[in-house]
């Protein structure tokens, strides 16, 4: 090695542990209560084009990250007193009830109270998910996202049928579709989390929203409702007669997968939220126009529940972190005002396909790109009595990762409805 | 030329070794520091934790053994550990005889077997969460291989269905770390030296007898090794398996490791996984203690056994 070499080779080495500490420092997070400009973390894809525009209006510092990703980063740095001082959420669930009871986030009730409008402006339905013990918390940021049953118009027609009303009509289907070479229905059962919008709808068509609510209220014994076992039951009858696509628990949702089978004509039927639209349009535009169907969850005959219930989630919310510095506080709760939601924020989130929560907005519906659609959307959300809100983010925390995986094995049939009320109980509390 | 040159190293050897027999002890506090600060330190923090309650927001409280207690009468934590087991000792079975055979083919001389080596080396570079999403995407049963290559056969539940799915995670951990203990083996087989062989072919052994009574009892301390981190690796698969299938169908991949991940960071019951932690490090220093100490059992140089 000749001196010149080893001239470069030490300054490639110094330039390279000079990059490995900014990037260190880079990663250690926002410096919590320092003051400074206003700091917000929120997710990679969906509306991040509309928060990114509306930061930098609003002068906030954001950064972007998957979903799970962030929800471990969120956990770690809420915790350790390093949080952004924007905190995304999904509304009253678990994650910010913990968040809430450790202090860490500030309470907006004084701010509705001298401005009415922060939380007046939005679909009842939705604001109420932000509200803890009738204080306000949080503030929807982006657009609904209710679960609905997607369908292919031309399998439809192929088999003569309709699409069901009613849980009976939906069974009947299912025989007349595999004898067609077509599944029923579509599932991403790998990713879990698909199969528990099988089990809010049912639960919530047989025994209404009560069934749920005891749940989330830590009830002894909540999980032995008549309706839940009744709904687990109803799931492995169509698990047995073959409703779902063969080999659905190794479809993965991340890849689309379970997408994919409704718009090439392999599955009949899909049970998904709204975001599901816009990658569908991508993918098939042409299938979204003139072959894509959509309707409501079928009613249960007998059943309890409003027809008109939806499950999803109602929308994501900002809350403040209670460790921001006052100057900061002072600039999101500005942004809260002003920038969330403004006329141009609405517009872009339209223009993107997302129905924002806000009150009178039909007329802007019917001039955007997907008038039809939007509107069903708002039209879904604005008429329900009850939007539950996906139990894996209703429950406390320390219960979601077992209701997936024994929802799972109700779906797998290793477990009887019986076990999974039971194992299910075992939870309460933690 | 070679000779003299062993010579003199031979007999610089006694010298060196006089003077750098005793170095003072100050030249070991560097890493005695490092060792204490990353590694006993947080161990000693994990155990603390495992007695108490956390749920990684709120402060920490004091459960004394209800952690413990609480692990050790869950059914999900035997299961994990049974699961675990089944790895260890599936995984062991598969990867020793294919990479020990590997090993031996890419060992000898020839241009088609440095080829093949090369292709063998290339899932060793890959990143464990490129592979789970790679063969995840393969594994689709209606997207994946079976539409790929048009054959019908290939569409199976493959990670769906909860027996299937264990052994296709075992399969594609082989697939990841076959390549690292054939570059062991071939490493091993290499030092075996020529004249056994010379020997063994002028008495007559042909090629299977050869490697039975001199590879095989040649290689014992590289199977060993191998063996080493294969078993105690099997102890700390995560990254593939966390992105392969999470855990799933219901609990049937969900290894010791990952149920430990899952319930502090997706549980949030910190004291919970700082148990199961705690007994993830008392199992893999058992299991390496034990394999030393079976190591030096069957003592004597690599080259007696033959």
């Amino acid at each position: 090695m000749t001196p010149g070499t080893r001239r470069t080779t030490r300054f490639a080495a110094g330039l390279a542990a000079l990059l490995i500490f900014t990037t260190a420092c880079g990663t250690s997070g926002p410096s919590g209560a320092s003051g400074g400009k206003p700091t917000a973390w929120a997710l990679t894809g969906g509306d991040e084009q509309v928060f990114r525009t509306s930061f930098g209006t609003a002068g906030i510092d954001g950064q972007f990250f998957g979903n799970d990703a962030y929800k471990q980063k969120i956990r770690s740095a809420v915790g350790a007193g390093q949080a952004p001082t924007l905190v995304y959420s999904w509304g009253n669930g678990g994650m910010l009830k913990s968040w809430v009871a450790a202090g860490k986030i500030m309470d907006l009730t004084p701010e509705v109270a001298k401005d009415p409008a922060l939380t007046g402006r939005f679909l009842p339905a939705v604001a109420k998910s932000g509200v803890i013990d009738g204080k306000t918390y949080a503030v929807p940021n982006n657009s609904m996202q209710p679960v609905f049953l997607y369908y292919n118009k031309d399998l439809f027609t192929r088999i003569g049928a309709q699409p069901p009303k009613t849980w009976d009509e939906l069974m009947a289907l299912v025989p007349k579709f595999t004898a067609a070479g077509i599944a029923p229905f579509s599932l991403g059962g790998q990713s879990k989390w698909p199969q528990l919008m099988w089990e809010e709808y049912l639960v919530d068509r047989i025994g209404g929203p009560g069934v749920f609510g005891a749940v989330a209220a830590n009830k002894p014994g909540a999980w032995s409702d008549p309706a839940i076992l009744d709904a687990n039951r109803k799931i492995q009858q169509l698990v047995d007669a073959g409703g779902f696509v063969k080999g659905f628990s190794s479809i993965s949702t991340d890849s689309n997968a379970d997408t994919a089978l409704l718009y090439t004509g392999k599955a009949a039927m899909y049970l998904m939220g709204s975001w599901a639209f816009p990658t569908i349009k991508e993918a098939d535009p042409d299938f979204a126009a003139k072959q894509l169907g959509y309707t409501t969850f079928p009613a249960v005959s007998d059943g309890k529940g409003n027809p008109a219930d939806i499950v999803g989630n109602p929308a994501n919310y900002w809350s403040v972190s209670a460790g921001a510095s006052d100057a900061q506080k002072q600039a999101a709760v500005q942004y809260l005002r002003t920038g969330v939601m403004s006329d141009t924020y609405v517009d872009a989130l339209l223009a993107g396909g997302s129905v924002p929560p806000v009150n009178g907005i039909e007329a802007k519906l019917a001039k955007a790109r997907d008038p039809q659609y939007l509107s069903y959307v708002y039209g879904l959300a604005r008429n329900a009595p009850n939007f539950q809100l996906s139990w894996d983010q209703a429950v406390s925390t320390g219960q979601a990762d077992a209701l997936l995986d024994n929802l799972d094995q109700v779906f797998l049939k290793q477990i009887t409805p019986e076990q999974f009320s039971a194992n299910m109980n075992a939870t309460i509390g933690k | 030329m070679t000779l003299v040159r062993e010579r003199t190293a031979v007999r610089r050897e006694p010298r060196a070794a006089a003077r750098g027999a005793t170095p003072h002890p100050m030249m070991i506090a560097p890493a005695l520091l490092f060792f204490a600060i990353f590694a006993l330190l947080p161990l000693g923090g994990v155990v603390v934790l495992s007695l108490m309650k956390w749920d990684g927001i709120a402060d920490p409280a004091w459960t004394g053994l209800g952690n413990w207690s609480a692990a050790l009468a869950d059914p999900a934590t035997y299961h994990a550990i049974g699961l675990s087991l089944r790895v260890m000792v599936v995984s062991w079975l598969f990867q020793t005889p294919v990479s020990l055979l590997l090993g031996v083919l890419t060992a000898g001389r020839g241009r088609y077997r440095a080829v093949l080596g090369v292709l063998y080396f290339l899932p060793l570079l890959l990143s464990s969460a490129a592979i789970a999403i790679a063969f995840k995407a393969l594994l689709d049963p209606n997207f994946g291989m079976s539409r790929a290559f048009g054959i019908a056969a290939l569409a199976q539940d493959w990670l769906g269905d909860p027996t299937l799915a264990l052994y296709v995670v075992i399969f594609v951990i082989g697939w990841q770390f076959m390549p690292f203990h054939t570059l062991l083996y071939q490493a091993g087989v290499r030092q075996i030296p020529a004249q056994l062989y010379e020997a063994a072919q002028l008495d007559g052994a042909g090629p299977v007898r050869q490697f039975f009574h001199i590879t095989l009892p040649q290689l014992r301390y590289t199977i060993l090794t191998s063996s080493t981190l294969m078993l105690v690796g099997s102890l700390t698969y995560f990254d593939l398996v966390f992105v392969l299938t999470g855990g799933g169908p219901g609990d049937a991949t969900r290894f010791l490791p990952l149920d430990m991940y899952l319930n502090g960071f997706s549980n949030n019951d910190m004291g919970r996984a700082s148990t199961l932690a705690v007994l993830l490090v008392v199992a893999g220093l058992a299991l390496s203690l034990g394999l030393a100490r079976f190591a030096r059992f069957s003592r004597g140089s690599q080259q007696e056994g033959a």
